[in-house]
């Protein structure tokens, strides 16, 4: 991390999708996938995204990658902000960013063989060919643990973590300084789950690329991150340092979300549900703090105002009026 | 196990062998697994994808899809019947109203096209003489139970207007209605989030308590076993390989898949943990049913594995108290970390 810049800085990123109906498709409601994110990854670094499902961590991925076009706001990439280049100023930059998706069986082509699967970035950005790209594939193959020889086999040769290591090896093949993974491990067993995670991090240490690692379950975003940042409802509520965030969680969102994890200890206490109800649709959002729905400490405020993400302490920021703004110590 | 267990135990397992015939061969998809569940009791049974987990309780429910599935061997005994002898219609006499089953995804489950309140009523019905008044206001009533918010109200909606944590409450509210002996849960939060597992997991096993219906929990998350259950079975390519209390089986786990899932798994709370430890991964794969190999079917993955290991297929034998383990190393680890 010698360059002080981040890689990665994405500014009041807001992602709205029309809800239309009636025989004119007339716009009936707006979806609030992303409203206002804005965080920085640093070079080397991994940033951790949670939340639940429909808070918007998919679609923050997404827009960053510009595989969905945001509403508004900025994505700056090595200091260039991408939002408004064209398909063809877009392609060089493509090459630095990457993306591992959840579910290997959907993300690769089944009449390819898993060589040319991970040999096609090299050809269609001009890289290699022939010889020299199958030399480097072989090269990313060894990378991620598969054996060269497998190079010929078709995708539903291999099995599930085997097939996620493929993309993995795809999505490095352009050396890439970026690497976004959406919920990478969730559809795999408990035992190749952390095969990949380990993966994952072995490169990371061999390459100094960053993640922007998306998932639900806490322990394996615990397990891989530098920061972490939780989402609730298109917003991010905290963000800090991951031994930070985990040992002294803030939001009561955060605190809620922690205490929900069952815990492999038969000893530990027993799961006490700390939020009543359910995700609040983001077509029509609760007004002031998304949360205060279902939240235990809600005050007068929190139902008008919305709570601006600001410093409670040493690079941990949250949203949540309790305690003048830093929210509340557990 | 004691005298006083065996009273209540509602449901015998004994040499379950459930096989599927398939292209590639015959493959053994439950192979000799023996169990029992007493009233008012969780058992959990833990196991990766593909170990059979899910088969067992088909099995159970007499639900394998034939073909290509059959049970060809073992009995099952609940509350003294044996529920393999029986015909299908007497099966059915049988399924939703002493033995019930909640699945993954409630979408699934429920019939998209009829309300919440007449799919409960519908199960009423068959299995109690009731009118459908009655059933209507005791299918309210079990919503209700499940604290749904305004009962009476959502009986009156279709499966769509309700979120995935509401339509598992409906789906256990349907479940319980005739306040079965046993319930069979198969991975019943894994498609949901986080806080709602919790809700949903802590309504089970409140329910449970207080109606004192044996709960069999399938689930691959220890997590959720450590938080639930009473007693562990954990299954590796269709055979049990050790069986325990959970707290037995948490502090001293005898197998060494057991306790190479326990190792795999990220724990979330890693205060001064290094950021990048690398976690304990089980090297390899789970190897298909088709092709297993002629001693322990975890022994390619196996860092204690010798040669014994690789020929000959280990008994389950009790290593210690009440719990169970089918490995040839198990009583040398004793002890052990």
């Amino acid at each position: 991390m010698t360059d002080q810049r981040p890689l990665l800085e994405v500014t009041d990123l807001v992602k709205h999708y029309a809800v239309r109906g009636g025989v004119l498709r007339r716009r009936v409601g707006t979806v609030h996938a992303v409203d206002g994110v804005s965080f920085s990854v640093a070079r080397g670094e991994t940033l951790g995204l949670v939340g639940e499902s429909g808070c918007g961590k998919s679609t923050v991925a997404r827009s960053v990658l510009r595989l969905v076009e945001p509403s508004s706001g900025a994505i700056k990439l090595n200091g260039t902000d991408i939002t408004g280049l064209s398909k063809a100023e877009m392609r060089p930059h493509r090459r630095s960013m990457q993306i591992v998706f959840q579910d290997p069986f959907a993300s690769l082509n089944p009449r390819m063989t898993a060589g040319d699967i991970v040999g096609e970035p090299l050809s269609v950005h001009g890289l290699a060919t022939g010889r020299a790209q199958q030399e480097r594939v072989a090269e990313l193959f060894a990378q991620v643990g598969l054996r060269p020889d497998q190079m010929k086999n078709y995708p539903h040769q291999f099995s599930g973590g085997q097939r996620q290591r493929i993309c993995i090896a795809r999505a490095l093949s352009l050396g890439p300084s970026l690497i976004v993974c959406d919920e990478p491990v969730s559809a795999l067993d408990v035992s190749i789950q952390a095969q990949v995670i380990n993966l994952l991090i072995d490169l990371q240490r061999k390459n100094d690329f960053s993640y922007l690692f998306i998932a639900h379950d806490l322990a394996v975003v615990a397990h891989i991150s530098h920061r972490v940042a939780v989402m609730y409802l298109g917003r991010i509520v905290e963000i800090a340092d991951k031994t930070e965030l985990f040992a002294n969680p803030r939001h009561p969102y955060t605190q809620a979300l922690l205490a929900s994890v069952p815990v492999a200890d038969p000893k530990a206490k027993r799961l006490a549900p700390m939020v009543d109800g359910d995700v609040p649709s983001p077509i029509n959002p609760p007004s002031g703090c998304a949360f205060h729905t279902r939240c235990r400490y809600v005050m007068d405020r929190c139902k008008v105002e919305r709570p601006a993400l600001v410093e409670a302490g040493e690079g941990h920021q949250v949203a949540c009026w309790l305690n003048d703004g830093t929210g509340r110590p557990e | 196990m004691s005298e006083a267990r065996k009273d209540d135990t509602i449901l015998e397992v004994k040499n379950l062998q459930t096989v599927f015939f398939t292209n590639s061969g015959l493959f053994r998809a439950v192979d000799n697994v023996s169990f029992s569940v007493r009233r008012g009791e969780t058992l959990a049974i833990v196991g990766e994808s593909g170990c059979g987990k899910s088969v067992t309780a088909l099995s159970v429910m007499r639900l394998v899809p034939d073909p290509p599935g059959r049970v060809v061997g073992g009995t099952v005994t609940l509350e003294g019947t044996d529920l393999l002898s029986l015909e299908e219609a007497e099966m059915r006499q049988i399924r939703g109203n002493r033995i019930s089953m909640i699945f993954q995804e409630p979408m699934t489950s429920l019939n998209p096209v009829m309300r919440i309140g007449d799919q409960i009523t519908e199960v009423l019905r068959l299995h109690q003489e009731m009118t459908s008044k009655e059933a209507w206001t005791k299918a309210v009533e079990m919503l209700r139970l499940v604290r749904i918010p305004e009962p009476d109200r959502r009986a009156q909606e279709y499966p769509h207007q309700l979120s995935g944590g509401m339509r598992q409450r409906a789906m256990i509210a349907m479940a319980l209605a005739c306040r079965p002996a046993l319930l069979i849960a198969d991975e019943p939060t894994t498609a949901l989030d986080v806080t709602i597992q919790a809700q949903i997991l802590a309504l089970i096993v409140d329910l449970q308590k207080r109606l004192g219906t044996g709960l069999i929990l399938i689930t691959h998350d220890l997590g959720v076993v450590a938080q639930t259950a009473q007693r562990v079975i954990v299954m590796y390519a269709g055979k049990k390989v050790e069986e325990a209390t959970v707290e037995d089986l948490f502090e001293n786990p005898k197998h060494p898949y057991t306790r190479g899932l326990m190792a795999s798994m990220p724990a979330v709370i890693s205060f001064g943990a290094k950021t990048d430890a690398r976690l304990n991964e089980i090297p390899g794969m789970v190897p298909s049913l088709t092709n297993l190999p002629p001693g322990c079917a975890f022994a390619p993955r196996c860092r204690l594995a010798i040669d014994r290991c690789r020929a000959e297929y280990p008994p389950l034998q009790e290593v210690d108290v009440n719990h169970l383990a089918a490995c040839w190393r198990a009583t040398e680890l004793v002890g052990a970390p």
